[in-house]
């Protein structure tokens, strides 16, 4: 079965999705991820979709999902590289994507993710 | 004025939800339209299609290219023999969904097009059509 693979970096699994996916695959991934999240006792999912020329509204829901389910799983999600246009389409489209921490490229996640676990580290 | 035989895609199963995607990028990106437009059209087309597979139980989606009056543009429709939308104006409304989506699929195609037409009987099927000019 087709699948997008999921990297481990340090304690973050990284996502890069570069097909075009079909709803099967992006329930799939939704899956694997809180597997993964919970297996390998990750603190951070960052997913990259600057291939990805265009999200609707189930790309969309399974970004959502797949944020609200690391958080309850104790992990930060971050979605990096939107193109321009994708963002321009998803605002008319009625999507804000709510719950949905963004950055512009991963780099930038991994320093969103590294600043959310420091935090949480010395709060506690 | 429809400009050449229009491409009619079987909608039956989500893979060729895909395959219309990237149908309507290819006369998109050939009659022109700009990367905006383009991702407007392809990202509408997607819940339309979605819709004519989930709601509609499978049908088609016709790609046609129309020339009116020296503008170009593209037009879409999808149409399905299932079992119709009782309340359109429901239906269109952003956050209603029948089958546990987003609820954005008919507003925000609307949204993302020039021009949108819905016909719809119930027990009889749906057919939406969109058009998206260029410029």
């Amino acid at each position: 079965m087709e699948r997008i693979p999921i990297l481990k970096l340090g304690d973050c699994l990284l996502v890069t999705i570069q097909v075009d996916m079909h709803d099967r695959l992006a329930m799939t991934l939704q899956d694997d991820l809180t597997e993964r999240i919970v297996s390998q006792r990750a603190r951070g999912v960052l997913i990259d979709i600057s291939a990805l020329d265009i999200v609707d509204s189930f790309i969309g829901r399974m970004l959502s999902n797949i944020a609200g389910m690391a958080r309850i799983l104790d992990a930060d999600t971050v979605v990096v590289g939107m193109q321009p246009s994708v963002a321009i389409t998803l605002v008319e489209l009625g999507l804000s994507l709510p719950g949905i921490r963004t950055a512009l490229n991963v780099d930038r996640g991994m320093a969103l993710l590294a600043a959310a676990r420091h935090s949480e580290d010395t709060a506690v | 004025m429809i400009l050449q035989k229009p491409h009619e895609l079987a909608l039956g199963s989500q893979d060729d939800v895909v395959m219309v995607r990237q149908a309507v990028r290819t006369v998109a990106i050939e009659i022109g339209l700009s990367l905006v437009d383009q991702t407007k059209i392809v990202t509408a087309a997607s819940e339309l299609a979605r819709n004519t597979v989930v709601h509609g139980g499978g049908g088609f989606a016709r790609v046609e290219i129309m020339r009116d009056t020296g503008r170009t543009g593209m037009r879409l429709t999808f149409e399905d023999q299932g079992p119709g939308i009782a309340d359109l104006e429901m239906a269109m409304k952003d956050g209603y969904s029948s089958a546990g989506g987003l609820g954005l699929g008919l507003g925000g195609a609307k949204r993302l097009s020039n021009e949108f037409a819905i016909e719809s009987q119930p027990g009889k099927g749906t057919r939406v059509t969109i058009t998206r000019w260029k410029g």
